[in-house]
């Protein structure tokens, strides 16, 4: 089951209306979290676009991803985003205006972005060469069948515990470094210091 | 037909992008985090399209590498964060851009 790809606009339906909603509900909250001049503001409307992100993924037929999204990002990752802004307690007021090598630099990016959209939106931006060649690509441990997309969340565990082995023990052993890294940049320094800085 | 590979892809690069000047153009260091984490999730949101469009199941099983890794750089970056904050009582970067002191 796969979608047509054809151009922009040929024909309408319900779920195309969903998917423009669902666009601007993911786009309009990131640049106003950009533009906003207090961060609590910008964590709340962060929290706007990733559900917006995961209402797009649910469009995608990616439930799990969507719950994880939700759960991880707009759940735990916000809070303690805000939980962070809130305890730093800034009250410093924020100069928009950049220096000139960053606003050279933006603008260049700028025009990288808007020629690789042009290049995206035209008639044959992505090929079907390009497809094929996606397609064809080897599966490099070498199993008897590529993985084929799958809805239930069992696909993603068979995905995850035999092709991806090594690194989601990895990713395991990062987030321990992670949380040995965290307990010793927060940890209290020696008792002198801690003296002199109260 | 607007639900193709290519309108995801531009979502995905409108996000990026703003995520990009975001990063670029702030000068509060929780925002800059903040914009970091909208270009990770226009990247997941490109490798589930792309996914999706070729009927293979590997671009989703990156996105849970995506979460797991940037749950553990924003944990990391934010104890950073905060232990600059404790040093300097401030989060913008132009008084944090120099490591001395």
């Amino acid at each position: 089951m796969s979608f047509p790809r054809n151009g922009f606009l040929t024909r309408w339906s319900a779920v195309d209306a969903l998917f423009i909603v669902f666009a601007v509900l993911t786009v309009l909250p990131a640049f106003l979290m950009v533009v906003a001049r207090n961060p609590v503001n910008g964590a709340i409307f962060m929290i706007i676009s990733f559900v917006g992100m995961a209402a797009l993924l649910v469009l995608l037929e990616a439930f799990f991803l969507a719950i994880l999204q939700v759960l991880v990002y707009a759940g735990a990752i916000m809070v303690l985003f805000l939980f962070i802004i809130m305890l730093l307690d800034m009250d410093e007021v924020e100069k928009l205006r950049p220096k000139t090598v960053t606003a050279l630099a933006s603008v260049v990016g700028l025009a990288l972005i808007v020629l690789g959209v042009v290049y995206l939106l035209r008639a044959d931006g992505l090929s079907d060469q390009t497809f094929a060649a996606l397609q064809d690509a080897p599966d490099f441990p070498s199993a008897e069948q590529p993985m084929e997309f799958a809805i239930k969340t069992k696909a993603y565990g068979f995905g995850l515990f035999t092709k991806y082995m090594l690194p989601f023990q990895m990713v395991g052993v990062l987030l321990l470094i992670a949380m040995i890294g965290v307990i010793v940049l927060s940890k209290k320094r020696d008792q002198s210091v801690a003296v002199e800085s109260t | 037909m607007v639900l193709s590979l290519n309108s995801f892809l531009l979502v995905s690069g409108l996000l990026f992008g703003i995520g990009f000047f975001g990063v670029l153009l702030r000068r509060n260091a929780l925002v800059i985090f903040m914009s970091l984490e909208l270009m990770l999730n226009a990247s997941i949101l490109a490798l589930v399209a792309f996914s999706r469009y070729n009927g293979i199941m590997d671009g989703n099983l990156f996105v849970f590498f995506i979460i797991t890794v940037a749950a553990a750089e924003i944990a990391v970056g934010l104890a950073i964060i905060v232990a600059l904050f404790r040093k300097r009582q401030s989060v913008m970067v132009e008084h944090l851009s120099s490591l001395k002191n």
